[in-house]
């Protein structure tokens, strides 16, 4: 095994230095996240503007702890989704959660998936997978809760 | 860690390691397998597993029915293990049950405790409700502690912990508060699984007999590693699990005073427990029997009684040295690498580090438990990281996770330099120091 297969370089560099951490005003819902395995935590709040699938991501904030992977990815989330609207943002999401469930066998998209795609390794390592997708659900749950998911249900958030 | 270090060492490893077949295999690339995480689960030696697997082939049947051969041999088999299983732990067979795991057993005592007051005059001593209080401590598993939270929820009891002190111990100061008239049950674990911490069972036992409340210790990280005797330690319950002490998973034994279990109402009822039974009511059978519903882990039991016999051979004693000088070895190789924190008691003076065992939980600074734990893969070391079930206890700590090593039998002091040299890897590859 060689550890820079998930340790790649992009998440090292979002690990040690985040983007968009901190906890910011306005947000319309906050949300804390846990991984009950290992105790990494995540608050994430989310500022929309509009309404439905087509309101505008304004910004995602948040603070917590955790391990690199779970601290970069939510880095690499900011990235992606603020400045889109929430069908774009739910869109890669997606696209991120079909490839860490790949069990490595998904090729990713790197239009749709940019920074994100050095997670490819990690997928291949299942007792990680939660922790590269805490953030990532987290914001699921935030938009649900401002109910500009367009109906996804909560069933749909605890299988992911 | 020189080769004389390792002649030292009580144990004949090489041979040890020889029954294990799981130690020989390769991981992540062909790195040696360095399993420090029988604090999780132990490995089991070819001796139960062929035990196992000679009992299905030979005598496997439903225990306690039927007239057979086969049933009569089953029931043989399981009860004999039952005795070895007594033996080991001082105390007479029908004291032991057979539950699934310690977590069970824990519930078992919990929901009995719940039930005892519907369960007419002999089930006295076991009613709890408002007004009675709960005493466990900071450093439990979740086993010892959410099953408490609920008896407490269910009866209107209410739920008291001792705390840690800053070295890792039990702050033992307001024990004549804490433990009062209104108590009716001390849960508390003879070792830590985080810290390592060994718990003094007399002090609390002598406490808690003053003001007639019952105990319930969780053996389950002594049992397996050191000489236990549970009558000696006079406690009135106690759990451990099979699978942390080379047996299989599925099995584990509840302890519990003779006079008490007799008196304790049921938690499981069905099949096997019962004494009559009519359309509208039952009677139950005596200890251990009544705890026992339906039919058993019969294998495990019998694969577990072989366990037991392959750690006696070798010896509790021995093992507990063993396993002493390779926690002292990490304890001492973990202080002379930089910015690594370890948790629990420290080395003291001439009594060195006697009331630890062989667990060994640190943090290395800068990079996540998960993270290192993730190096140490790499290199073949299994390590346990996390909270290590045990939640409240690294809230007091002030971490989210820890790593945490875990020694047996089988272990080395390879192994040890192994761990050491992973902690080093770490640190360079995330370029901590």
């Amino acid at each position: 095994m060689r550890l820079d297969q998930m340790y790649q370089e992009i998440i090292l560099d979002h690990y040690k230095n985040p983007h968009g951490r901190g906890l910011r005003e306005p947000f319309e819902a906050e949300v804390h996240h846990v991984n009950p395995t290992c105790g990494d935590e995540v608050t994430l709040r989310v500022h929309l503007r509009g309404s439905g699938t087509q309101a505008r991501v304004e910004d995602v904030s948040y603070d917590g702890q955790g391990c690199s992977i779970s601290q970069a990815a939510t880095s690499v989330l900011t990235d992606l989704v603020v400045g889109r609207s929430v069908a774009q943002a739910f869109g890669t999401l997606d696209s991120f959660v079909e490839l860490m469930q790949g069990r490595g066998q998904v090729e990713p998209d790197e239009d749709v998936l940019e920074d994100a795609v050095a997670f490819a390794g990690v997928a291949k390592y299942p007792a990680r997978v939660k922790c590269a997708l805490l953030g990532w659900m987290a914001f699921k749950d935030a938009v649900a809760r401002v109910g500009a998911d367009g109906g996804r249900t909560n069933t749909e958030l605890e299988r992911s | 860690m020189t080769s004389q270090a390792s002649t030292a060492l009580p144990l004949d490893v090489p041979s040890i390691r020889a029954d294990f077949a799981i130690l020989g295999r390769t991981i992540r690339d062909g790195k040696r397998l360095v399993y420090l995480d029988s604090g999780a689960t132990s490995q089991r030696p070819r001796q139960v597993l062929d035990a196992e697997r000679a009992f299905l082939e030979t005598s496997n049947a439903a225990v306690h029915r039927g007239a057979h051969q086969l049933a009569e041999e089953a029931t043989d088999a399981y009860e004999h293990a039952r005795e070895r299983i007594a033996t080991f732990v001082g105390v007479r067979s029908d004291e032991v049950i057979f539950v699934k795991n310690a977590t069970e057993g824990i519930n078992l005592i919990a929901y009995a405790m719940s039930n005892a007051a519907t369960a007419g005059p002999d089930a006295e001593r076991f009613r709890i409700g408002p007004g009675d209080e709960i005493v466990v401590t900071e450093m439990e598993h979740h086993a010892n502690l959410v099953p408490w939270q609920q008896v407490a929820q269910r009866t209107g009891a209410t739920l008291r912990w001792f705390g840690v002190t800053d070295d890792g111990r039990l702050d033992l100061s307001n024990i004549d508060e804490l433990i009062n008239d209104r108590t009716k049950v001390v849960a508390f674990t003879h070792l830590s699984n985080v810290l390592g911490t060994v718990n003094p069972p007399a002090r609390l036992v002598t406490r808690a007999r003053e003001v007639g409340a019952l105990t319930v210790l969780d053996a389950c990280q002594s049992v397996p590693h050191a000489p236990v005797d549970l009558a000696a330690l006079g406690v009135d319950f106690a759990v451990f699990s099979g699978h942390k002490m080379l047996g299989p998973s599925g099995v584990g034994v509840l302890y519990g005073r003779r006079e008490l279990l007799a008196a304790m109402p049921p938690f499981l009822t069905g099949g096997s427990m019962i004494e009559m039974v009519w359309m509208a009511r039952s009677t139950f059978a005596p200890p251990p029997q009544r705890f026992e519903a339906g039919v058993p882990m019969t294998s495990q039991a019998v694969a577990l009684g072989a366990a037991v016999d392959y750690l006696t051979e070798i010896g509790m004693a021995r093992i507990a040295e063993h396993e002493h000088r390779l926690t002292e070895a990490t304890l001492r190789g973990l202080a002379e690498i930089p910015a690594v924190q370890v948790f629990g008691p420290t080395p003291t003076g001439s009594t060195g580090t006697s009331d630890r065992g062989g667990v060994v939980s640190f943090t290395v600074d800068g990079i996540h438990a998960h993270d290192v734990g993730q190096v140490l893969d790499s290199l073949g070391v299994a390590v346990r990281v996390g909270h290590h079930c045990a939640w409240p206890l690294h809230q007091r700590l002030g971490v989210p996770a820890t790593v945490r090593a875990t020694f047996s039998l089988y272990n080395d002091v390879d192994d040890v330099a192994q761990l050491l040299d992973g902690v080093r890897e770490a640190q360079r590859f995330f370029g901590t120091v």
